[in-house]
């Protein structure tokens, strides 16, 4: 079965092809995150827009990449939520009118069981049951995967997410949005033994997570620097490492109690954090020496992408599962209300 | 024979309408919030009731604004997807437009200003002559705060029609645009039965887009407060 992957939740529009025999055909992807960066933070209308003007011209794109007719594809599959109403609006729309004029089913799909699931499109992917740690700017979860819509949540944020404490920072850093990729970056000039944040909720059982503690301590270290009048390059540098260390150490002490919990020997990271190259390091380091593998999406496919709701939407197309004529855009969708495909 | 669909979800109300040969058919709905739930069930209702198939359609038509900057894009974004997947061309109709067609074929009007409410205390707003089903703008849709709206001169003297959400904030007009209007019908909601027949007239006049050249007409620009 091949599927057209429609993405367009957020300030991202992905458009791609997925065959369930030949894996993924084509992928198109356009940012929009130079649009936003000027008001330093994603502005629902714009984006909204700009999906509008984009997504014909990209379906068009992957439909050529793959040299494929549009007679070619038996389904399609886009994002329903969570997200930007508007945004998700537009995939859902323009998705519900093609499957019509093509008599092919349509189905929208979860964003964050595309990012869940986007470590499948690799060459070798991860077999069912996993831990997987969900990080992007919306979300850090902690998940129990057993199979395809069999997902129990183990931990989550209770506050902030990850990648918003990453992007919070880079703007008390000043560093231009979106943030994650710019610490990090600044992180690599830093000296890791010049300060020590806290690791929150680390020293208690559980899985849940808080990152709202570490940005103020964040904010009061940079206070007190420029109090003192000491806040340089260098200092700038420390305290992104120190920022960085601390998320990093957080995250792989908490994936290292949900395998322990679970007696899991595999785990996914998915979502835009997962890009972070010391998170991978430290993972990596931290979880081989127990006989645990770790899988991720190929860089590309870390942040939203049409790839990984292709995916997805294929999986569950395949099992006979699709929408009825209500195009559907649900902003927030807990994770854990999704279940196996319903045919 | 030509035949053409239109659709429409710029307002509370949700429409779709069937063009052949001069033959209007179609279903209006009273559907605040309801148009995702609506839209794709009432073209099937069209089309069986006619007995028509998309394959048979030589072109689409959407209301592409003003109007709900939401709703504008699930009429695009569906009529996009079918006129892409059906490889036939776009027709975007000003909803402004419509509402003036539909007032004159109604009411017999033959100078009218329809307006929608924009919130933020603005209307979307312009003024049209019809004349046997033609109608001509007299002006720019406009994006406008009701007490600076104001009518090219050459309409002094002239007798309007209002129409549209728009005329609930008729009090805030100036005087002189109230004068100038008759009678209002604040009720009234863009109909895609309009919308077909403009589309009509542009499609044979050669009017038809490539389904991803017909984009939204928001006319209102500046989204957020943020300079640019
Ligand atoms: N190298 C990196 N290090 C740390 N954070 C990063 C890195 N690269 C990207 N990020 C962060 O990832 C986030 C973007 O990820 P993604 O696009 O998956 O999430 P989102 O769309 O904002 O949220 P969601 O998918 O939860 O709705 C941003 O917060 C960004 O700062």
């Amino acid at each position: 079965m091949r599927v057209l992957g429609i993405e367009t939740s957020c300030d991202e529009t992905g458009v791609a092809l997925y065959d369930t025999e030949h894996g993924l055909l084509a992928d198109a992807l356009h940012s929009q995150i130079a649009m936003h960066a000027e008001y330093g933070g994603v502005v629902p209308e714009l984006a909204s827009r700009d999906h509008v003007r984009k997504l014909l011209p990209m379906i068009e794109q992957v439909l050529k990449q793959a040299e494929l007719s549009r007679a070619d594809i038996d389904g399609i599959a886009y994002t329903a939520g969570p997200g930007l109403v508007g945004a998700l609006m537009v995939g859902a729309s323009t998705a519900h009118g093609l499957a019509k004029a093509w008599k092919i089913p349509v189905l929208g799909v979860h964003h964050m069981e595309g990012h869940l699931l986007a470590p499948m499109l690799e060459d070798e992917p991860p077999e069912y049951p996993f831990v997987a740690l969900l990080v992007s700017g919306g979300h850090t979860q902690l998940v129990e995967v057993k199979g395809l819509g069999q997902y129990k949540l183990l931990g989550e944020s209770v506050d902030d997410a990850a990648g918003e404490a990453f992007d919070k920072t880079a703007k008390m850093l000043g560093l231009p949005y979106p943030g994650g990729p710019q610490v990090a970056k600044l992180a690599e000039q830093g000296n890791p033994t010049r300060f020590r944040f806290p690791r929150p909720m680390t020293d208690r059982p559980g899985l849940d997570f808080s990152f709202s503690g570490l940005k103020t301590h964040t904010l009061t270290t940079l206070n007190q620097l420029k109090a003192a009048g000491t806040l340089d390059d260098q200092a700038r540098a420390d305290i992104a490492r120190a920022f960085e260390d601390a998320t990093i150490d957080t995250l792989t002490i908490k994936c290292r109690r949900a395998l322990e919990q679970t007696g899991l020997k595999r785990l996914v990271v998915a979502g835009g954090v997962s890009a972070n190259v010391r998170l991978r390091e430290r993972l990596c380091e931290a979880l081989a020496k127990r006989n645990i593998k770790t899988y991720y999406p190929r860089g590309r496919f870390c942040t939203d992408n049409g790839a990984m709701i292709a995916y997805v939407g294929a999986q569950r197309l395949v099992a006979g599962e699709h929408d009825d004529s209500t195009m559907r855009a649900t902003p927030r969708w807990p994770i854990k209300d999704l279940v196996p495909p319903q045919s | 024979m030509t035949t053409l669909l239109a659709l429409d979800a710029s307002s509370t109300a949700c429409s779709v309408a069937l063009w052949q040969d001069g033959k209007v058919t179609g279903a209006f709905e009273y559907a605040p919030r309801e148009h995702t739930r609506r839209l794709m069930p009432m073209i099937d209702d069209v089309l069986a009731e006619a007995d028509v198939s998309l394959a048979e359609l030589d072109a689409l038509a959407y209301g592409r604004g003003p109007g709900s900057f939401t709703g504008i894009r699930i009429a695009a974004g569906t009529a996009q997807g079918l006129a892409y997947g059906l490889e036939r061309p776009l027709i975007p109709v000003s909803t402004l437009q419509a509402m003036a067609l539909g007032t004159h074929r109604q009411h017999g009007a033959q100078l009218v200003i329809p307006a929608f409410d924009a919130r933020m205390s603005e209307l979307y707003i312009c003024a049209y002559r019809c004349e046997n089903d033609q109608v001509t703008a007299l002006m720019d849709e406009q994006v406008i705060a009701p007490e600076a709206f104001i009518l090219p001169s050459a309409c002094e003297g002239e007798r309007f029609m209002g129409v549209g959400s728009g005329w609930m904030l008729a009090s805030s007009l100036s005087q002189t645009i109230r004068d100038a209007v008759s009678r209002s019908l604040p009720e009234q909601e863009p109909d895609a039965a309009d919308i077909v027949r403009l589309a009509a007239a542009m499609f044979a006049a050669g009017g038809g887009l490539a389904p991803h050249e017909a984009i939204p007409v928001y006319l209102r620009d500046k989204v957020t407060s943020r300079p640019k």
